[in-house]
Order: structure tokens, then C-alpha cells, then sequence
């Protein structure tokens, strides 16, 4: 049997064919990331040059025309933004898992779930047409002039309520069943058995879901860029507008030169080092893989 | 678990548990007026976009090239755009994904180095945000491969940006699997090349489908990562190295830019969240009926 030359039981030379060409593509894969970042570097190598880092921070406003590159403003309206719509988007998210898994009949559960769903699907750039003919006059009447960090957090939190509502949605499908029952053998209520032992068993996945939607939020572009008004300025309240570190590559990449062009790579370069400690965060609060 | 947490516990011992604690109408309070505020909330945006959209729609918009930037005619181009990227996107990305997916699910241990290294960069290209990949489309496609503003430009750079949800679903398509079948073939003294191409991608091409069919909705929602990439054209493309505009790019550039453009604007934003709702459709029908379907043994 073993004389024979196509002997199917050992590795033939198809079979490391096919791995090494598998290997080839892993390989391409996880090079994508990497491509990334060393063309952000390399692209922001002159700003960081010229300009250096702590005058992101210390000159007097961004006017790159005069060479002033202030982007503290930018980087508080995006975590402003931020904050708004994780603190307003947390709750309704969860909220909305624990209607699906404990409060809703299936039939209604199977449809809200599908609602959230096409939520999730629905593009930022309707969001943000939506946002500019409909909210954002609505928030004018009320205050002009009505793009607004308001408006801003109003769409983001819209846009990461899915996010959190699908993984909150996850992690309560996890939970084994056993907890359930013993919480009723014990003759806790709905609420009771949904904080004494939904929450704590299911604990790790919600965090998760914050954590991916701060990150959808802190990526987000056009949505915030269409209802923001995209001033460059610290907006003192709600009503004021403002503009993010992704407006601010959107709206001036297709006319930026030299440094300006630079030191907009470089904002792009402050947002990917965001997500890769978000992503890091996330796996670690999660202990797998939460790619897809 | 909403039916089990039904079944397994009678009625009468709920209704006497729910009256046993004080507190538990505000959190039903609450979870019932969140529901009704996302409910309201869609409806709100779907409503809006349907009613001022619809009037418009009609077989002359989608075969008609758009006149005066866009306020009157159709959106012809910008469907072929949009098409021609999307197929690019999926042309580049799908053999990878299969590639990278058999590694990960049937070549590589948990322990792997490699393969976590694989995993890791899925995370972080997964969360990396649209116009992050717009700029990197712009430094490395665009810029030093010297595809300027174009189709394929655009197409590649949304390449990179789908391959997580594609791998993730292929994968899953692959671990549903049986394990029986990889022993019973091992056992036949079938070669692994044999295996993977007449046993495991078959039975997993469910999963490949629902990962195509997610990728193409995330890649027909993309504005952000087009617009320095694909670019702002709205002529009829002649090849894939004309710049072509994206229907996303065009409902943004319609009401951003365009004075005037708004009806226009419902109308494409109209075309774009049918698109997607079939798209999204397609993906839980497949999941439901296809997915979870018995492998016919051979």
C-alpha cells in the first residue's frame, strides 16, 4: 500500500500547495492593517517635522493657510459628540435587548429585533440627509441655528443604538438558561433575575457593545459632518456648532497641500490609534475575537 | 431565551412574583418607552425619506443621466458606478476571504501565532474607521499605485474594509461543519485539497453567501472612504479607471452642494435604503432557511 507514488495518505504536494496559497492570503489579510498604518505614518511625516506634535495643541487656532494647526477643538467636539450619544445610546440599547429577550412576546421580540436590524443597515449618509432636511431645522426653530452639537449627538446616537442593542441582544442569548430557572425557583421578579443575574452573567458582552459603538461613533463621518455645521470651535453648549476630527479630513482633503495635507494624515493617524485601544479594550473585555 | 424563560416558569408564579416587588414597574416602564422611541424613531426616518422620495421614483430616474449637477434627471451613472465598485470590492475580496477563512478555520490551532496575528489585524481592520480606509485608499491606490480617482481605486479600497464581515461569516460557515465529515474523509484517505473543495466549501457556502451579502450592504453604504478614492464624476463611466460616483456619494454631494438638490436627494436616498433593505432581507432569509438546513450526506 505504502509503495504506492500517489499515496493519498500522506501530504501530497497539492495539499502544500494549497496551504502555503492560503498562507499567502492570511498573510496579504493581516498586511492590510499594517499598510495602513505606514502610509498614515508616512504621509504625516512632514507635519510631525515641521509642525511637530505639541503644536497641535498649543497654536492659536487651525488656519493652515497661516500655518496655525490647532486641532484641540476638533478632538473636543468628537469626544463631546462621543460622549453625548454612548451616554444616551447605553441605556435605550440595553433597554432594548432586555424588551427583546424578557418583556416582549416572541412574535414582537422577532420583529423589533428585525426593526434594530435595519437600523444597523441603514447608511450614515441617509442618517445624515435625514438629520440635515428634518432634525436639524426642527433644533433651528427651537435655537438657531440649529446644526449643532445637539443635532450631532442626536444622529450619532441613532447610528450606535443598534450596535449596542444587537451585542446587548448577544450576550443576554448567553446567559444559560439554568440561572434563569433558579432565579424563578428562587421567586425573584422579572427585574430582580434581569439585575441579580441577566446583568452580572451577562456583563462582559454588553461591555463590549459600548465599547464597539464608541468606536462607530468615533469613526463616524459623514453622518456628523452634514448636521454638525463643522465650525471649527469648542462649542460651549449643546446648541453651538462644531466640527470633528473626521469632518475636518473630509471637508479639507480634497483641497490640502504640503503641511495642511500632512496634518490631516496625522488627525487620521490620532483616530486609528483610538480604535486600536478601543479594539484592544474590547478584546480583553471580551477574551475572543470580535471581528464582523 | 425569552421562550424558555416563559415555559419554565407557570403564570401564576410570575404574576405573584411581579407583585411580591414594588420597584419592578419603572424598569417595564422603561424598557416599554424605550422601544417606543427607537419604534418611533424609524418609523420617523423610513417615513420621511418614503413619503418625499416616492413621487419621484419611476423607470425614467433610474435610466436617465442627472442634469443641472444633479437637481433634475436620473441617477443612471451612478447606478453603473456604484455597481462597477461593488464589483471590484467583491471580485478582490471574496477569494481572499475564502483563502484566509480555510486558514484561520481549518489549518490553524487556536495557539497559533500567526493566526492570532491574522485575528488581531481582523479586530483593529474591522473598527478602523471609513475614512481612515479613505485615506490610506488615497495614499496607497490612488497615490503610489498610480490609479488616481477611479472606480478601481474605490472598489480596492472598500476591498479592505469588507474582508473582516466576509472572513467572519465564512469561517462560521466552515465551523458548522460536522466534524464527522473532516474524519470520515480523512478516513477515505481523501487528499485535504479534496476535502476543502468538494466537502467543506459547499457545505459552507451558506455562510460565504450571508458574508457577501453583509459585505455588499456595508460597501453600498459607504460614502466616506469614496470620496478621495472613486470620486465625484457623475458621466457614465467607460472603464474601470474612470472616476465613477457612488449613489451614497451622490445623495451627499446633492445635499450638501447642490442648492435645489433635495428632492433628488430623497429620491436616490429612497433607491439606496430599498437596496438595502432587500439586501438585509436576503441575509436573515438565508440565515434562517439555509444556514440551519442538514448537510445532504453524500
Amino acid at each position: 500500500m505504502t509503495s504506492s507514488k500517489s499515496n493519498t495518505l500522506s501530504r501530497s504536494r497539492n495539499d502544500l500547495v494549497l496551504v502555503w496559497s492560503l498562507r499567502g492570503c492570511a498573510a496579504l489579510v493581516g498586511a492590510i492593517v499594517v499598510l495602513i498604518v505606514v502610509f498614515l505614518v508616512m504621509e504625516s511625516l512632514p507635519a510631525l517635522q515641521h509642525i511637530g506634535l505639541a503644536r497641535f495643541f498649543t497654536d492659536a487656532s487651525w488656519h493652515p493657510a497661516e500655518g496655525l494647526y490647532n486641532l484641540a477643538p476638533m478632538l473636543w467636539g468628537t469626544l463631546f459628540a462621543l460622549a453625548g450619544s454612548v451616554l444616551i445610546a447605553t441605556p435605550l440599547g440595553i433597554l432594548s435587548a432586555m424588551f427583546c429577550h424578557y418583556y416582549a412576546p416572541p412574535r414582537v421580540a422577532r420583529y423589533y429585533r428585525r426593526l434594530i436590524e435595519l437600523l444597523a443597515g441603514i447608511p450614515s449618509v441617509v442618517y445624515g440627509f435625514w438629520g440635515l432636511v428634518v432634525l436639524v431645522p426642527l433644533i433651528g426653530s427651537l435655537h438657531p441655528p440649529g446644526t449643532s452639537l445637539l443635532a450631532g449627538i442626536a444622529i450619532l446616537t441613532i447610528m450606535i443604538l443598534p450596535t449596542i442593542a444587537l451585542m446587548a441582544d448577544a450576550s443576554f442569548a448567553n446567559v444559560p438558561p439554568h440561572y434563569l430557572r433558579g432565579a424563578h425557583a428562587l421567586g425573584l421578579s422579572r427585574w430582580g433575575m434581569i439585575r441579580g443575574v441577566v446583568f452580572p452573567a451577562a456583563k462582559s458582552g454588553l461591555l463590549t457593545g459600548v465599547i464597539l459603538a464608541t468606536g462607530r461613533a468615533i469613526g463616524e463621518t459623514m453622518a456628523v459632518l452634514m448636521v454638525c455645521g463643522n465650525v471649527v470651535q469648542t462649542p460651549a453648549n449643546l446648541f453651538e456648532p462644531m466640527r470633528t476630527l473626521t469632518a475636518n479630513i473630509a471637508l479639507e482633503m480634497a483641497y490640502a497641500l504640503g503641511d495642511h495635507r500632512a496634518a490631516l494624515f496625522v488627525s487620521g493617524l490620532v483616530l486609528m490609534a483610538l480604535i486600536v485601544v478601543l479594539v484592544m479594550a474590547a478584546e480583553r473585555v471580551s477574551q475572543e475575537h470580535v471581528y464582523g | 431565551m425569552a421562550e424558555i424563560w416563559r415555559t419554565s416558569a407557570p403564570k401564576q408564579a410570575l404574576r405573584s412574583a411581579k407583585h411580591r416587588v414594588r420597584g419592578d414597574w419603572l424598569p417595564t416602564l422603561l424598557v416599554w418607552g424605550a422601544v417606543l422611541l427607537v419604534t418611533a424613531v424609524f418609523v420617523w426616518i423610513v417615513g420621511d425619506i418614503v413619503r418625499h422620495g416616492s413621487g419621484l421614483i419611476s423607470w425614467e430616474f433610474l435610466i436617465d443621466a442627472p442634469r443641472n449637477a444633479g437637481r433634475a434627471g436620473g441617477i443612471a451613472p451612478i447606478l453603473v458606478s456604484t455597481l462597477l465598485i461593488l464589483g471590484v470590492c467583491m471580485a478582490v475580496a471574496v477569494p481572499l476571504a475564502i483563502g484566509t477563512a480555510l486558514l484561520l478555520a481549518e489549518f490553524t490551532s487556536v495557539e497559533n501565532i500567526f493566526g492570532r496575528l491574522v485575528r488581531r489585524s481582523l479586530d483593529v481592520l474591522a473598527g478602523t474607521p471609513s475614512i481612515v480606509f479613505g485615506l490610506f485608499g488615497l495614499a496607497f491606490f490612488s497615490k503610489t499605485l498610480g490609479l488616481g480617482f477611479s472606480i478601481l481605486s474605490g472598489g480596492l479600497t472598500l476591498a479592505c474594509m469588507v474582508l473582516p464581515i466576509l472572513i467572519r461569516s465564512t469561517e462560521e460557515g466552515l465551523r458548522a461543519v460536522p466534524h464527522d465529515y473532516r474524519l470520515s474523509a480523512a478516513a477515505l484517505g481523501l487528499s485535504r485539497t479534496t476535502t476543502i473543495i468538494n466537502l467543506l466549501l459547499p457545505a459552507a457556502v451558506p455562510g460565504l453567501v450571508v458574508g457577501l451579502v453583509l459585505g455588499i450592504g456595508r460597501a453600498l453604504a459607504e460614502t466616506a472612504a469614496l470620496i478621495f478614492t472613486s470620486g465625484y464624476v457623475d458621466r457614465m463611466p467607460e472603464s474601470l479607471m474612470d472616476s465613477g460616483r457612488a449613489l451614497s456619494i451622490h445623495i451627499f454631494d446633492l445635499s450638501m452642494n447642490v442648492a435645489g438638490g433635495d428632492a433628488n436627494a430623497y429620491a436616490s436616498a429612497l433607491v439606496l435604503l430599498v437596496l438595502l433593505i432587500v439586501i438585509n432581507g436576503a441575509a436573515v432569509w438565508i440565515t434562517e432557511h439555509w444556514r440551519h438546513r442538514k448537510i445532504i450526506p453524500l
